[in-house]
């Protein structure tokens, strides 16, 4: 994947961009997103994949103008025009599943394919979402991962924890990237979704990891029923982060939208 | 100097075992631990004794304001401060403060506040804190990378309603009101005292400078650990060229008073020990929300006084506590020679001085609290005597005040009546 910048309106974004095949953007999640992803690597085998940073994530500018849920549905659409894509694949993981589904509903006419990888976006007080923002570190493996151990080793995986610098470029990082996410996540991750899924047209897919701790698959059902005409794909020994624990069964999912 | 006397309202009843059996005493505190019958007496208690301070001579009287919070059970300073502006003479009423970015709308702290200085006869100090992550971000929802920038608003428009004298329309971002017109307005002018509770935001610092405010540094580790924040404050005083005043800034400090040092430590040390080793057990998960401080001020190292110390938490010892600076404790002249260093090491003119520790019992408090009143405070007037005339960080009362009780003994009589208002209708 090679890392370039566009310019928009309310800040210069970065975009992971690779592979060959029909226009896809990928939306990440809450956790940004690195270059070398299992599931970006996969999706490019048989796509010209674009994978936006939101602003405050990696080098991508911070944008204080950014800061309700329309904001960032109309700012990620500045984003796919500013690259010239039109009716391009839009596929989005948790946060950015959330934030794909709204870019759907506004504009309906201009999604024909959607994917939603355990989006957020829906709140059901009988099975309510850990509150990401009071989670330690040490306690993140668990609710992301089926495969707890070798999720931990992922998320330390090349990161030196004893190192005095790195507690304070982790808490810049996290200030700014899940500072940024708040603005649609926090207190609650839901901000009248529901009552515009009806609005899709896209030909959507819902992918969900059955072992999914952080948002449960409850959630999956209650998407497929909103939207017309979704289909769900759960796949099994995968959690939150089944982006990284099944990245193939995931990109299988999305090329049958084709 | 000036001193004012300063009560967080602890709940004294958590167990034991509470740091081992519970992960938080701030936001999901367990409910069963609180006991409303219990909180009858335990508030009535503190009120008396934010009274007896008054009495006393102390120049204020504090509280604050914090959720679901077992050392602080004061989520509106408000209401205990209106029965103080009742039952107090002469100490201001320093309220410190109202988190103004959780009211909606904010004109109901210049409502509030207007009221408590009518009532006081302009005693009112205002304090406005951006409130606690815990407070502001898990307990009442802001969201954290917005929450400075609604503060500012609220503050600005709080400000404007003090200060304006017609009906004006506002149209912030967070906040869409036609006709702001209070109803009261406050006795002192333009407006009353601000204080501004910090911890280390550097954006604060001129946020005070730039409008005459006090900058008051609430910690509860002690003035060792403080003079870092605090020289970063007054360097910036000297880069903005503005004048060293003591009263520009403010610090709270623990403090407990007995004939020798032998016996603060025998009469205290349980108290202190409650507070420090049972009520800050907060969950690091709620210590500091991602967003709420500033990148600038991450990236100067002010994090949270609530995260966990490197190396995890220890249990403190009185020794460790009164040597680190937490507590100042000791005989009358320890606790003397040890605020003149705090107040000249830091240049601080206004003392918050808590008072009350943990779970503390009143008497014990009364005892500490003449005995600094009596054989501290009058030693330390003159600690800044180049700014004893410096009032712009304190109140204006009126000169003739009224308080409380002052109806006739019984109700006049028809004959009385007449006698006052004669016969026309």
């Amino acid at each position: 994947m090679d890392l370039r910048t566009v310019q928009t309106t309310y800040a210069n974004v970065q975009y992971y961009v690779g592979g060959a095949g029909p226009d896809l953007v990928f939306l990440h999640g809450a956790g940004g997103v690195t270059g070398d992803d299992p599931l970006l690597a996969e999706l490019a085998k048989s796509h010209r994949v674009y994978a936006p940073l939101i602003p405050g994530y990696g080098d991508s500018e911070e944008a204080p103008e950014i800061r309700d849920m329309l904001d960032f549905t109309l700012h990620t659409w500045d984003v796919a025009i500013a690259l010239g894509l039109r009716d391009p694949v839009l596929v989005g993981h948790s946060m950015g599943g959330m934030i794909a589904a709204e870019m759907a509903a506004v504009q309906p006419r201009d999604v024909s394919r959607l994917a939603l990888i355990a989006p957020a976006g829906l709140w059901d007080d009988a099975h309510p979402i850990a509150d990401l923002f009071a989670t330690m570190p040490y306690e993140m493996p668990a609710l992301l991962f089926h495969d707890v151990e070798a999720g931990a080793a992922m998320l330390t995986a090349g990161r030196n924890v004893t190192d005095p610098n790195f507690l304070q470029t982790y808490l810049v990082a996290n200030a700014r990237q899940l500072g940024m996410a708040g603005r649609i996540l926090f207190p609650i991750p839901e901000r009248g979704l529901s009552t515009r899924l009806h609005r899709i047209r896209a030909r959507t897919v819902i992918v969900w990891g059955d072992s999914d701790r952080l948002i449960p698959p409850v959630y999956a059902h209650a998407f497929k029923k909103a939207i017309l005409g979704a289909e769900l794909v759960s796949i099994p020994e995968a959690g939150h982060m089944v982006t990284l624990e099944r990245p193939r069964a995931v990109a299988d999912a999305i090329d049958a939208l084709h | 100097m000036k001193f004012t006397w300063f009560n967080l309202m602890p709940w004294p009843y958590l167990p034991d075992d509470f740091r081992e059996k519970h992960r938080s005493v701030w936001v999901d505190i367990d409910q069963k631990l609180f006991d409303p019958v219990k909180s009858h007496e335990v508030y009535n208690t503190y009120m008396d004794l934010l009274e007896y301070a008054d009495q006393l001579g102390f120049d204020g009287v504090g509280v604050n304001e914090h959720h679901q919070n077992g050392y602080g059970i004061m989520p509106s300073p408000n209401i205990i401060a209106a029965g103080l502006a009742r039952r107090t003479k002469d100490a201001a009423i320093v309220v410190l403060g109202n988190s103004i970015a959780l009211y909606n709308p904010p004109v109901r702290v210049a409502e509030e506040f207007a009221m408590l200085d009518c009532i006081s006869g302009g005693r009112l100090v205002a304090g406005f804190p951006v409130g606690t992550s815990m407070d502001t971000n898990y307990c009442y929802g802001q969201i954290p990378s917005l929450t400075r920038e609604k503060y500012q608003e609220a503050h600005d428009l709080i400000i404007k309603a003090w200060t304006t004298r017609e009906p004006f329309a506002w149209n912030g971002r967070y906040n869409k009101l036609r006709h702001v017109n209070i109803w009261p307005r406050p006795i002192q002018q333009p407006r009353p005292p601000v204080h501004i509770p910090g911890g280390g935001s550097v954006e604060t610092y001129d946020f005070c400078l730039d409008n005459e405010y006090s900058y008051s540094y609430l910690s509860f580790s002690g003035y060792l650990r403080a003079q870092a924040l605090m020289d970063g404050y007054w360097k910036r005083v000297e880069e903005r060229g503005v004048d060293k005043s003591p009263y520009r800034a403010g610090f709270a400090q623990t403090i407990c008073v007995a004939e020798t040092d032998e016996e603060a430590e025998r009469l205290y040390w349980p108290h202190v020990n409650y507070f420090y080793n049972r009520c800050l057990h907060v969950y690091p998960g709620f210590a500091d929300a991602p967003g709420y401080r500033t990148i600038k001020t991450i990236q100067t190292g002010a994090l949270s006084q609530y995260a966990p110390p490197v190396g995890g938490y220890s249990q403190l010892t009185w020794k460790d506590l009164v040597e680190g600076g937490h507590v100042i404790a000791g005989s009358p002249e320890t606790v003397r020679q040890r605020l003149e260093d705090l107040a000249k090491g830091l240049n601080v003119g206004n003392i918050f001085c808590l008072m009350h520790v943990g779970d503390m019992p009143a008497d014990k408090c009364m005892y500490s609290t003449k005995l600094f009143a009596e054989k501290v405070m009058p030693k330390l007037r003159n600690v800044f005597p180049d700014w004893a005339d410096d009032n712009r960080f304190w109140t204006s009362p009126l000169d003739k005040r009224v308080t409380s009780g002052s109806l006739p003994k019984q109700a006049p009589t028809s004959a009385d009546l007449l006698k006052t208002y004669g016969v026309e209708a």
